[in-house]
């Protein structure tokens, strides 16, 4: 069996008197494909948060590559996650007054990269994904599955060693659904990136290559089908 | 065979006669077909037959004569596999899904294992077709394995919530 790349080691986390996550032990593999799943408010999102290390849980660890992300400085932290994590959201989340292949320049740039050379590669991930009609749009002149493939070129366009995805066809019609996953999946996997994706969508879980089941806060037992 | 395990699971509450056999069924599973007296007794002449049941007691109360079956041993432990194994994934597993979980509920035996067992199995099974469809561009198989897909999305999407509404002790939350 092969080390872990993230792993989050009995890790509590509390939104005010509401315990999210007590006690969730996570390990994925290098280039695992793995589908989180459970009831609405059973702790997926916050443990998906706290593996990429945008929330700071109260106990336990979330290690990465053998480093502890409590042990690095902020700075650290935000540099980890620019260079190696690719966060992909619901909704996108592209910047509105910024078109599409500035959008998914921007982390290029952040890191600065040629304003020229971000462009180009920016250009090459837009056309991987199928997206290359809508490089010169606006987010809001575009359909829910274009804006969703360019958040995933965002996401990619570093090169990123762990994708993190939050509902990433949550927001979208069965078919462009279907498109837009082959897409995130194709690439991570040609890249050999590790994939780690919440969902509701039994069709993107089915897609993974292990489901994770949370329920209330802790990680459920698999069964084991002989 | 799972209306004779339904049956199975019924006797394993106690010795009944055929009337009150079906009358539990049709109790049980509301929205299924009732069952018919004929299909009863075939179904119990057959378990007999097999082992799986005997006859307990025969009566004759000045009407027609009225035989109690009872559960043997051998039947218990047919209906323990049963309820233990789960389904072949398929469009029409459906049927048999609601009967093992309402079975297993009725004898107190935790419902969310083999719940949480047939999702596996289900999963395993969307992930082949996925695969497939991947592979076919023809739209007209694509179209079908959708069809295949998506009754599969249904059943999932009720044995998630069967197991949201099943307490870890095997009772049903109120």
């Amino acid at each position: 069996m092969s080390e872990a790349v993230v792993e989050a080691r009995a890790v509590r986390k509390a939104f005010g008197r509401t315990e999210a996550l007590r006690g969730t032990s996570l390990a994925v593999e290098e280039g695992e494909v793995v589908a989180v799943t459970g009831p609405s408010g059973s702790g997926k999102s916050t443990l998906l948060l706290c593996l990429a290390g945008v929330l700071r849980p109260e106990a336990g660890e979330v290690w990465y590559d053998a480093r502890k992300l409590s042990d690095l400085s902020e700075n650290d932290r935000t540099r980890l996650r620019r260079r190696e994590f690719g966060l992909v959201l619901q909704f996108g989340q592209l910047v509105p007054e910024l078109t599409a292949v500035q959008n998914v320049a921007l982390p290029l740039l952040l890191e600065k990269h040629d304003r020229r050379a971000a462009t180009t590669m920016a250009t090459g991930w837009l056309e991987r994904l199928g997206a290359l009609d809508v490089a010169d749009a606006l987010p809001g002149e575009m359909s829910g599955g274009e804006g969703q493939r360019v958040a995933i070129a965002r996401a990619l366009v570093t090169g990123p060693r762990v994708i993190f995805a939050d509902e990433p066809t949550g927001a979208l019609d069965t078919v462009s659904g279907e498109h837009v996953l082959a897409a995130l999946l194709t690439t991570a996997r040609e890249s050999g990136a590790t994939v780690v994706m919440v969902t509701h969508d039994n069709r993107v879980a089915a897609s993974a290559d292990r489901e994770v089941v949370i329920r209330d806060g802790v990680v459920e037992l698999t069964p084991v089908i002989s | 065979m799972s209306i004779g395990h339904v049956l199975l699971g019924v006797l394993s509450a106690g010795p009944a006669h055929g009337y009150d056999l079906k009358r539990e069924h049709d109790s049980r599973f509301p929205s299924a077909k009732p069952l018919a007296y004929g299909q009863v007794y075939s179904t119990l002449s057959r378990l007999e037959r097999d082992g799986l049941v005997e006859v307990a007691e025969t009566s004759q109360d000045g009407g027609p004569e009225r035989t109690t079956y009872a559960l043997t041993s051998a039947g218990e432990t047919s209906l323990a596999a049963w309820l233990d194994e789960p389904e072949q994934a398929g469009p029409y597993a459906a049927d048999d899904l609601l009967r093992k979980t309402l079975t297993s509920l009725h004898m107190g035996v935790d419902a969310g294992d083999f719940l949480r067992r047939q999702r596996v199995v289900h999963l395993a099974r969307m992930r082949e077709l996925i695969a497939l469809q991947g592979r076919d561009a023809d739209p007209d198989q694509q179209i079908a394995i959708d069809h295949t897909i998506f009754h599969l999305d249904a059943d999932l999407r009720w044995l998630q919530a069967a197991a949201a509404r099943v307490a870890p002790q095997g009772k049903v939350r109120s």
